[in-house]
């Protein structure tokens, strides 16, 4: 084994590499770029639509409610709400966002509430619709805060205390401390981003190392020198691993980066974004460092089966569409990871991918199972070296190398 | 020095079944000589050469080259031999000088005398103008020096040129003939397979014909005219072939 000659074409790679817009591109700008665009921009934008649409003051029809003019009127005195006469076609103008909602008093509601009748407020609504649910809420607010008051009164009038409706109360309270809470929260986020990152800064590479040399015709000029295919091999496969690992840490940065500025910029609007940015800076150098010295073994593994698959083809169209759906294959498992309630236990620490995911999980929020780490370790690295090994293998197929 | 030695080169194919591209070839190439491979088309030159540049490896029989045999000592038969084709390309994000030095480094040299080599190289092909520019922007002659370049960085005993002038101009071929006349006269076996019959007349001291992988005849030009009672070249190379390429054309 010759590290220099291993060490040549490391170089002459990186050289061309850094040198290529694409590789750029993808393995560099995109993972910088694209959680700052990502987050902070939607981040923006989501603030300031909610902002605009509770600026708006919304038209509400009023529906009856002729002979409860107390409640009309209280309703006409909300804050913020046009309250406009009934009309046959409200439904229509519902659904064409003319107005944002119609609240139906029932004939006699006054009377039987004062008869202590139950009766039903209707309030129609567009669901879904962001507008109109603001609008429902305010009015909904506004009828549950007159039962209160009614419900107060009855029981005044009976000389019964409050309590009475609620005998004891029921509250949850948190043990775990907050880098827990927030790790279970949003710890599946960064194993299964790392993972994805690993692939995709991997994949371009792949390609271009392989199916794209021997488009452009350099295959034969390389195989004519006297490297040995498996120093050749290795050279291409230590780049394309540093791509994959360099856009998985620049991600993980840019993320990190993204989402304390995110928690300064939302403030109290994003409530679930600035914890996640809390967490983020709470993970510290220690759980950043177990996630990366866990994905070593699935980034070499990424590397060398995405250089074994986009070997066989003959040019570089050809090798994405055997890597496209490849993306797929890793993002069901990771994404598997992610669902709740789905936890390590000894067989799926041996699925590739999943297996590191759901120990990411585990290891952001600082548990460390130290048998399921040697497991799923050990396990991906017999996968990554099987990997590595069919790669070298099928570099020295001249059916593979000179496929025509 | 180049001996093939019962060299054959078997593919399989889906539709045709098994393809014997080289069968039972067998020549010498003595140091300070030509020896010119001319065939047709998918006649088994590329090959040929690809085995001795041990590129592709035999399926039966051997070749020695400058005594390393390219079955047991590719590595070292590879250290001995500069392969250029107009299939070998170049590395288009690199420089003319950074394509080269690669090269060199992968050939062993160390950086002193990688620079000694590679500052004669660029004087004596007069490469100097575009040392530092990337090869994507390099005319087609600066293509071609630059891969003369890196078959000489190792100053290799053996060279093997595979239909090099294939496809180029007028003035860019003349220099890769005058390039080929170059290394026989500082005495390196010279191989060269091609199917223009002008260079194979130009340039050869040994001739030999090859039809469906198999070598039909070997000799000196004069030894082929006197054979076949024949002046031109191409004359000689129909009347070798024909039998073959009618047998071959029934089947």
């Amino acid at each position: 084994m010759s590290m220099r000659n291993i060490g040549i074409v490391y170089r002459k790679e990186l050289t061309e590499a850094v040198r290529d817009r694409r590789t750029v591109v993808s393995t560099i700008l995109v993972p910088l770029l694209l959680f700052p665009v990502l987050s902070v921009g939607f981040a923006a934008m989501a603030v300031a639509l909610v902002g605009k649409a509770k600026d708006e003051v919304p038209k509400v029809m009023l529906r009856g409610g002729a002979d409860s003019p107390a409640v009309v009127e209280g309703l006409r005195k909300l804050d913020k709400i046009e309250i406009i006469p009934d009309a046959p076609n409200w439904k229509d103008q519902i659904i064409n966002k003319e107005i944002r909602a119609a609240v139906e008093i029932p004939t006699g509601f006054q009377a039987d509430v004062a008869a202590q009748k139950s009766d039903t407020v209707k309030i129609f609504n567009y669901e879904g619709e962001m507008k109109s649910e603001f609008a429902t809420e305010k009015v909904e607010k506004y009828m549950k805060d007159y039962r209160d008051t009614v419900v107060k009164e009855r029981l005044a009038a009976k000389n019964l205390p409050e309590a009475v409706l609620k005998p004891f109360e029921v509250k949850q309270e948190n043990v775990a401390p907050p880098e827990k809470v927030s790790g279970a929260a949003f710890g599946g986020l960064i194993g299964y981003m790392v993972i994805l990152l690993c692939m995709t800064g991997a994949m371009y590479p792949a390609m271009d190392l392989t199916a794209g040399e021997k488009e452009r015709g350099t295959m034969e000029t390389i195989l004519s020198s006297p490297i040995s295919r498996m120093h050749l091999v290795l050279g291409k496969f230590f780049l394309i691993l540093t791509a994959a690992l360099g856009t998985a840490a620049l991600s993980v940065l840019s993320m990190g980066v993204s989402f304390s500025v995110l928690s300064h910029y939302a403030g109290q609007t994003g409530g679930g974004r600035a914890a996640a940015a809390t967490f983020l800076l709470k993970l510290g150098p220690k759980a950043v460092f177990s996630v990366f010295f866990m994905a070593l073994p699935v980034a070499v593994l990424f590397s060398a089966t995405l250089m074994t698959i986009a070997l066989f083809a003959k040019t570089y169209k050809e090798a994405q569409s055997y890597l496209t759906p490849m993306t797929f294959i890793v993002i069901i498992p990771a994404v598997a990871a992610m669902l709740p309630g789905v936890e390590l236990t000894p067989k799926l620490s041996l699925i590739p991918i999943l297996n590191v995911s759901l120990l990411c999980k585990e290891l952001v929020t600082g548990t460390y199972h130290w048998n399921f780490i040697t497991i799923i370790f050990l396990s991906t690295c017999v996968y990554a070296a099987a990997a590595l090994f069919i790669a070298i293998k099928m570099f020295q197929r001249e059916s593979v190398l000179f496929r025509s | 020095m180049i001996e093939a030695r019962g060299l054959s080169k078997r593919f399989q194919d889906k539709k045709r079944g098994e393809i014997r591209a080289v069968d039972n070839v067998n020549f010498t190439c003595q140091p300070g000589k030509i020896y010119g491979l001319l065939g047709a088309n998918g006649a088994g030159k590329t090959t040929t050469l690809r085995m001795l540049a041990t590129i592709l490896e035999p399926t039966d029989g051997t070749a020695i080259v400058c005594g390393y045999d390219v079955v047991e000592q590719p590595e070292k038969v590879r250290a001995n031999v500069g392969f250029l084709s107009t299939a070998t390309a170049l590395y288009r994000r690199l420089t003319a000088q950074e394509f080269v030095e690669y090269f060199g480094r992968l050939n062993g040299l160390d950086e002193i005398t990688l620079k000694k080599r590679v500052d004669g190289i660029f004087s004596r092909l007069d490469m100097n103008s575009f040392r530092d520019r990337r090869c994507d922007k390099l005319s087609t002659g600066m293509m071609q020096k630059t891969s003369i370049a890196r078959t000489l960085v190792h100053d290799p005993p053996v060279m093997i040129f595979d239909e090099p002038t294939n496809g180029l101009d007028i003035m860019t071929a003349r220099t890769i003939t005058a390039f080929i006349r170059e290394c026989r006269d500082n005495g390196k076996t010279v191989i060269f397979s091609t199917h223009i019959m002008s260079e194979v007349e130009k340039l050869c001291d040994t001739i030999g014909i090859i039809q469906s992988g198999k070598l039909l005849v070997e000799g000196s030009l004069g030894q082929l005219r006197d054979k076949y009672g024949e002046h031109e070249l191409e004359e000689i190379f129909v009347k070798v072939v024909t039998p073959h390429y009618v047998a071959e054309e029934a089947n």
